[in-house]
This record gives structure tokens, sequence and C-alpha cells, in this order.
């Protein structure tokens, strides 16, 4: 039998594409394997073990960090998930008003500018506020960390938003609920795919951050990456293979149940 | 009668004026006090900073880190010229401008490398049968959720002399010994394209998703190869996803930090380790400062030509 | 059109409710309603007047774009008017917003609140109200029974049909028992089988209920079938109000005549008017009497039925012409004739049979109270 014709075939894409499948996955892969090897080193391969895993959890350092960078990006996804969503509520499905392109600016700033930009302009004002008030702590990074949360938030949320139509809201208006009523009844139940796939990009944003929080940390103040950074800089040890495999598990966790909620959202 | 009439009509119409009025009050103030806190919040921490940045690179570095309040555009001249400590005269000082330029140029380069990997690979998804795409854009998008500095960290250990690269050449005899990859700008090029791909194939996949089957069928009826119909069919209708793909990969690339701080080793410097240094063991902020600031007006100029672009395109087919 | 033909017998006339004291459900007067800014401002009702009776089933009929949906809008609440009163029962609502005015409304997409069952979807309007939990279940029972979908309670709305959710949306407006009930083209997504099945449906319902309904349709055939009385509308302007019956035999308006069923137009002039009688001239020279309502032009348009009109061999009449198409349409057949001056005229017959063929001379008739003055 002929093979058909395909139209859509041009030569060598899909061999360009599975190289970049490879070599997105390959580094991974290979860290995640060699966090289960039994030696020191990182390339050749003598046994499987959890040795690794478990001097991590033994490591005291590893676990304030654990203890650090959950307490930061609990915190910050649920504030920037709770700001986003009233954001999100001002600025969709509504009739152009004026201020609402300049809020759907400001909201997005902190996705616009470099990141090292806003790392340092961030370490000068909380160094400016710390010098005048004297307050220091873990508040400081909290901010930071809020701040670009919300509009990774914002997006599926949005998102959500537009797509549900205002029939079902003026069916509830109809049917004598007021407008408070409307919007707890019926919006939000109606949003709350969004809001959860909002929550968890900020979360995984929140976790996964490094030069923001390198900058703004105050002393004592590690999270896991930053903990991880500094181990690089020190030597490559199995060990942050191990931590490093613990945070990618997390973080592919909770962008897949992203992902579940987005299909579930369309159908 | 007729006087009896015309008041219910007035009344009537006050009172829908009054609905009127009032429905839009209680509009602007819920959408205001909805938006208040995300506004007040960036406003604060997110753009007040910028503006301290911005005074803080017009003073005098402080002794310590911080600055010193007293105006100067040292900074700025510091950027592109060295002052002579015997007398006083200034001389272009190209290290800074080195640093700048290796930036603009690595940035560019992996935007490239990048769209030259991206297109296929998105064409290749969107001409993938459309239940099977989102698995597929799962799994380019997947890499871009996980950690940065862990990817980095993961490339870093494949590319270094005692990584799986050399080890295979090596024991398969091609090299004597490891081709040094780790720490040159290779590597940065390297890491830059791994950590910033996924940026290049959604926008692109965007626009090829909608790549219209007939377009294609027409082309081949009237003649054109398959080169043909990539060149005068596909590229051009795929031309605002380009576009995008590479703005989203020159602006985070031009600012990255973690790729050549752990692939470059810290050696091979880009804009944003330049500017960290400053706020860390250099302790000169107003430097820092007045680096950044030039640093985001790059990034202005790149957002402000895809704008006014995109606004061309979208005003040519509309 | 076999439909339009015996429309009518399907219903009784159970109208004569206009008794004169009688308050009406809703009174619109002089709504006006614009949509956009200075530069494309869409007027969406141009100054609309109608009066709804209680207990009526009342349509408004007209094609999309025509301002139907908006009126609708308007009385529930969706909407502000840019001027005009609306009253219910003879109070004016037109200030208040959707959930302090006693109507409910059946969507077009029947608009069902996907996250909960199809009981709590009809006991949401009770609860709105703040009935408590005993009385509200018994009443979505009630509801349930009434659109025979007592098994179906604690699905989800998206486990159902389009035939069930439209009456699950039905029963869910009904449920609080509204003044007034407004249906924006319920039944427009169903298939051709299960509209006329939920039309007979509808009917049922409001005869049960005796809740006036004001009910939103593109479709004529609709309209005819289930109105006690059918408001005509375009470009925001109500033409015609009136029966079913008289909106077909009397249209007034040539619009109305085109878009209510199949008609014949022909361009006349009047020749002179006597007698409150109207002698028209038209095509082929031949002469018309029609009753003279005051119409002032001219020339004016004078409609025919097609089954209201004749054909014989050429000869027997002055409107002759060639059959240029013959079209058999199930339950009779449209004769196409080609009249001497280029004017298509169609003729219904019953059968199959015409004993005519292509190209024969034929000569069109039709009784003088067939015929019909219609205004531009």
């Amino acid at each position: 039998m002929a093979k058909r014709y395909d139209l859509r075939r041009q030569p060598g894409f899909s061999q360009i594409a599975w190289f970049c499948i490879f070599m997105l996955y390959a580094p991974i892969l290979m860290l995640v394997l060699f966090s289960f090897n039994d030696n020191r080193s990182v390339v050749k391969w003598t046994e499987f073990s959890f040795r690794w895993y478990t001097e991590a959890f033994a490591n005291d350092g590893i676990r304030a960090a654990a203890v650090t960078s959950l307490k930061l990006a609990l915190v910050a996804s649920v504030f920037g998930t709770i700001f986003a969503t009233m954001a999100a509520l001002a600025t969709t499905r509504t009739r152009p008003y004026r201020g609402m392109n300049l809020a759907y600016a400001i909201i997005n700033q902190p996705l616009m500018i470099p990141e090292i930009v806003t790392a340092i302009a961030s370490l000068s004002l909380f160094a400016l506020i710390k010098q005048i008030t004297g307050v220091t702590g873990i508040g400081y990074l909290m901010l930071a960390h809020t701040v670009f949360c919300v509009p990774f938030a914002y997006m599926p949320i949005r998102a959500r938003l537009e797509d549900m139509t205002l029939t079902l809201e003026q069916a509830a208006a109809d049917l004598y609920a007021s407008p408070i009523r409307v919007f707890w009844e019926v919006t939000f139940p109606l949003l709350i795919p969004g809001v959860v796939s909002g929550a968890m990009l900020a979360f995984v944003v929140s976790l996964d951050d490094v030069i923001i929080t390198l900058m703004v940390a105050g002393p004592g103040e590690t999270t896991l990456p930053i903990f991880i950074l500094g181990a690089i800089r020190r030597g490559i040890t199995p060990e942050i293979n191990a931590v490093s495999t613990i945070l990618l598990a997390v973080s592919i966790l909770l962008v897949a149940v992203f992902f579940l909620f987005q299909r579930k959202t369309k159908k | 009668m007729a006087s009896t009439d015309q008041d219910i009509s007035l009344s009537a119409s006050e009172t829908l004026a009054h609905a009127r009025r009032v429905d839009a009050q209680r509009k602007t103030r819920a959408r205001w006090i909805l938006l208040s806190p995300a506004l007040i919040l960036i406003g604060l921490f997110g753009l007040m900073p910028l503006s301290i940045t911005l005074v803080y690179s017009f003073l005098k570095p402080g002794s310590f880190g911080g600055v010193e309040w007293v105006f100067s555009l040292d900074a700025y001249i510091q950027f592109i010229a060295q002052r002579d400590i015997f007398d006083d005269t200034l001389s272009v000082n190209w290290s800074y401008l080195s640093i700048f330029s290796r930036s603009i140029g690595l940035s560019l380069g992996a935007t490239i490398g990048a769209l030259i990997l991206g297109f296929p690979t998105a064409y290749f998804i969107a001409s993938k049968p459309a239940d099977q795409r989102n698995f597929w854009l799962f799994l380019i998008t997947l890499p871009f959720w996980t950690n940065l500095l862990i990817r980095t960290y993961a490339m870093l250990l494949i590319i270094r002399d005692q990584g799986v690269i050399n080890t295979g050449l090596m024991s398969l005899g091609i090299t004597e010994a490891p081709i040094e990859i780790l720490y040159t700008d290779t590597a940065v090029f390297i890491g830059l394209i791994y950590s910033y791909l996924p940026f290049m194939v959604l926008p692109l996949y965007a626009s090829l998703e909608k790549l219209d089957l007939r377009l294609i069928e027409a082309a081949y009826d009237l003649y054109a190869s398959r080169f043909r119909v990539l060149t005068n069919v596909i590229l051009p209708l795929a031309k605002p996803g380009i576009v995008a793909g590479c703005i989203l990969v020159f602006i985070p690339g031009l600012g990255a930090y973690i790729t050549p701080e752990l692939l470059g080793g810290g050696k091979k410097l880009m804009i944003g380790n330049l500017i960290a240094i400053q706020f860390g063991s250099s302790r000169n902020w107003p430097f820092g400062s007045a680096a950044a600031l030039i640093l985001m007006a790059v990034v202005m100029v790149a957002l402000l030509l895809y704008v006014r672009h995109s606004a061309k395109e979208g005003h040519s087919h509309g | 059109m076999p439909v339009t033909q015996n429309m009518n017998q399907l219903k009784p006339t159970v109208l004569a409710k206009n008794d004169a004291d009688e308050v009406p459900a809703i009174s619109v007067q002089g709504l006006v309603k614009t949509f956009g800014h200075s530069s494309n401002q869409i007027t969406a009702l141009d100054d609309v007047s109608i009066d709804i009776q209680q207990n009526e089933f009342f349509t408004l009929l007209g094609p999309s774009g025509c301002g139907k949906t908006t009126l609708l809008r308007l009385i529930a609440g969706f909407e502000l008017p840019d001027s005009g009163t609306v009253l219910l029962h003879g109070e004016g609502i037109e200030h208040l917003p959707p959930h302090m005015r006693p109507v409910n409304t059946v969507f077009q997409s029947y608009a069902l609140f996907p996250h909960i069952s199809v009981a709590d979807n009809i006991g949401f309007g009770l609860r709105m109200l703040g009935w408590d939990k005993a009385k509200i279940t018994n009443a979505v029972e009630k509801m349930l029974d009434m659109v025979r979908l007592s098994d179906l309670a604690n699905r989800q709305p998206d486990q159902l049909s389009g035939g069930q959710q439209q009456r699950v949306a039905l029963a869910r407006a009904l449920a609080p028992a509204p003044r007034v009930l407004l249906l924006d083209e319920p039944l427009a997504a169903l298939d051709l089988k299960l509209r006329k099945e939920m039309q007979i449906e509808l009917k049922r319902l409001q005869d049960q209920t005796g809740i006036t309904f004001v009910f939103v349709t593109h479709d004529q055939e609709e309209a005819l079938t289930m109105s006690d009385r059918i408001a005509v509308m375009s470009a925001g302007r109500v033409l015609q109000v009136g029966q079913p019956k008289e909106i077909y035999n009397a249209p007034e308006h040539r619009f109305v005549a085109d878009f209510i069923g199949d008609i014949n137009v022909l361009p006349g002039q009047v020749k002179h008017r006597q007698n409150g009688k109207l002698v028209v001239m038209i095509a082929g020279g031949s002469e018309v009497h029609l009753p003279d309502d005051g119409i002032q032009s001219d020339s004016l348009f004078v409609a025919v039925r097609p089954e209201k009109a004749t054909l014989a061999k050429s000869g027997t009449g002055a409107l002759s012409g060639v059959v240029n198409n013959i079209v058999f349409f199930g339950s009779g057949t449209n004769i196409h004739v080609s009249l001497s001056d280029g004017v298509d005229f169609v003729v219904q017959t019953q059968g199959s049979e015409t004993g005519l063929s292509l190209g024969d001379a034929v000569s069109v008739n039709f009784a003088d109270s067939a015929a019909k003055v219609l205004r531009n």
C-alpha cells in the first residue's frame, strides 16, 4: 500500500523535535538517576541506594531550608492568589473603563522586568526600610515573593473567568440572588479550578525562586534553592542531586495537578 | 389627566437615572476595592523599588554597601569610561561595555539557536493529531515549571570535564583529553538555549496550531515544493509566533544570572552577574543600580519594538 | 406551507381576556435602548410600547437583531433602558435590579448551574428567597413532577439531554411562581421533533400554572402555533400586534407579510377611491377592490397568500402568465407563474397532480377578499 503523501511533513523536523525533548529531559534524568547512586561519584554508577536521601534528611541545614521554603511559598501563594483573584474579577468581563489598562500593566509589572533588576531594587528598598525602622525578619522575603506570585496566579484565574459567560450569574440574579450571593453561590464555585491552578503556579514559582531570594534574604533565611546554590559553589556532591530531585518532584507534582485542573476546566 | 401622565413619566425617568447612577457607582467602587490589594502591593513593593533604584543610580556608593546621599553621575560614567587616578582624565573603559555586548551577543545567539530548534519542534507538535498535542505540549512546558537552578546544575553535570559527554567521548577514544565546555561562552550559550527553549516553542505552537491546512493544500496544488511551502506559506503565517518567541527568549536571556553564574563559572560574566556583584562583594550599589537601569532600558526598547510590530501586524490584518 | 395552513386549528380561541379594567401583566411604554457610543451607536429598541395581558402567552417575533431579546432583558432587568417605563401589574420596575423583580427567565442556553444537582438548580430561586428547607424540598418535588423529571433529581446538569436540560430550566424558572415568565428562544437548540414536543409541553405548563408567558422567537411557525398574541418586531420597532390569525391573514406591513409565511406581493396603483373602497390597478391591468383603511400613498403593494389564489387555463383572467416551475413539497404543490410583467407569482394547490406542465399559459385568479393592502 502506498504511503499517503503527508502534506504537513517537513524533512528533519521530527528528528529535531525529538532532539529537543531529549535535550530537555536527559540532564534532569541523569541528575535524578545519580541521586540514587551509592557512591560519591555523579558519573560512575555503582549501586542503587537511598544513602544520599538519608543524609539529606539528616542534614539540619537542609531541613531548615525546606521549612523556610514551604513557609514562604505557602504565605506568598495564598496571599498572591487572593489578591490575583480579586484583581481578575475587576479586570475581566467588563466594558473597558478608565484605568483598566493601567491596572493591568501594574499587575503584570513583575513579569516585565528582568528578575535581577527586581531583585536588586527590592534589596535597595528593604535595606532602606530596615535602616529607618530597624525591623528585620522573613516578612520582607514574603512580601517580595507575594509580589511576583500575583501575576502568575492572575493568568489562569483571568483565563478561567474569561471562559465563563455572564449568563449563569444573570440566571442567579434573575432567581433573586443579591450580587454578593451571586458571587458565593455561582461565580466562586465555578472559578475554583482557575483559583487552584493559579495557586499551584504561584506556589511553584515561589518555591523555585533563586535570584530575588538570594538578594533579599537576611542572615539565616535560607531556602532550598539558595541552599543548593551554596552547595554547588562549595563542590558537587550526590547530596545536592537528592535535594534537587525532591524539589523537582514537588514542582512536577504541583504542575501536573495544575494541568489536570486545566483539562477538567476545558471539558 | 394629561398633566398627571407627565408627572408619572417624569418621576419614572428620575428613578431610572438614579438607578443607573447607583449601579455605575456600585460597579466602580467594587472594582477598585477588588483591585486595591494587588495594586497597592505591587505599587509599594514592585514599582517603588524601581524608583529607588533610579535614585540610587545617581548617588555615591557607601563604603560598606548602601549609598551616600550625594548626587553623582559616576555610576553612569563608570559604565563607559574610566577616570585616570593621576590626572582625572576620562578614557573609554571597555570592560563593562564588553560584558554588556557579550550579554547581548549571547542572548541573541541563544534566541536564534532556540528558534532553529524550537520551530521544528512546535511544528512537529502542531501536526500531531489534536488529542495528542496537549501531551506533547505538557512535555515541553514541564521543564519550564521546574527549578531553573536545578536544571542548570543538571546541565553542568553533563558538560563538565568529568561529565557524561566527555567521559563518553574519551571512552570511545574520540578524544584524548576532555573537551573544555564548562566555563566557556559555549557553555553559557547551551545553557541559555536549554533554559528558555520552552519560551520559544509555546508562542510558535500557538500560531502554528491555527495554521489552516487548506492553505498548505492550496500551495501544493499550485505546484509548490515542500521547501517552498515552508518558506512561502508556513513561515510567513507563523511570523507573529516567531517574533513573540524571540522576545520571550531574548529578554530573560539578557538578564540571565544563574546560567552564566554556574556554567560561565563567574569568569564569563553577563550583565546580570555584574549587577549582582555590585550589591555583593563590590559594594557599589549606585553602579549596580545604573547597570540594572541600562539593562531595563534595553529590555523596554525590545518590548516597545515588539508592541509596535504586533500593533502594525494587527492593523494590516484587520 | 402545509403547517401554516392548519396551525390555527391546533389551538382553540381562548383569548378575549382583554377586560378593560384588568391591569396588564407587563406594560412597556416608550422604551428606548441604545448600545455603544456616539460613533457606532446601535439603537436596539426605538420607542417600543406594548401591553401584555395577564395569563397571556405573548410572543415577540422577529429576525435576529430586531430587538426582541433586548426587550426581554429590559423586562428581566439585565439592562437598564435609556428611557421609558416597564410596568409589572401596574408598578414601575424599570429601575430595579434583576433580583428584585418577580419575573423569571428561561435562557436560550438554559444557563443551568453546572456545579449543583438538578434538584438544587430548581430550588435555587426559593433558597435565595429564604424559604425553609422542607418547603423547598416539597416545592422542588412538585416541579420535578410537573416537568416529569422526578427520577433525575440528583443528576448533574451535564448528565442530561438537551430536552431534559430545557425542562429543568423551565422548572427552575417556574418554581418561585413568578408573575411573568420570560422565555428567550428556549427551543432554538432542540431538534425539530423535540421542539414540537416542547411546544406542546410549554402550552400545557402555561395553562397549568396560569402564569403570563413572554416568549421570544425568530420562528414564525412556532409563534403562530403557540401564541395568544404576537408582536412582530423589526429594527427595534413593533410593527404589528395581534392574534396569530390576524397577523397571518391581515398583515398590515410588508415586512410582516414577508416574514410570516409565504406571500405574493404585487405592486399596484390606486385608480380611485369610492365609498370607503380602494380600486387598485395591479400588474397586467386587472383591478382589485380593497377596503380603504386611510392609506395616503397612491402607489402601494397588494399581498395574496399562495393558497388563496387559483389557476385557470389561459384566457379566463387578467393576470396571465407562464408556468416556470412546479415544486412538490408533500402535502401540496407550489406552481410558480411568471406574470407578463415579469413578476413571479406562486399559487399553492393541494395534492401532487396539477395537470400543468412547464411553459403552460395560465391565468391567476383570487377573490378581492383574499387581497390585502400593505404599508411599505
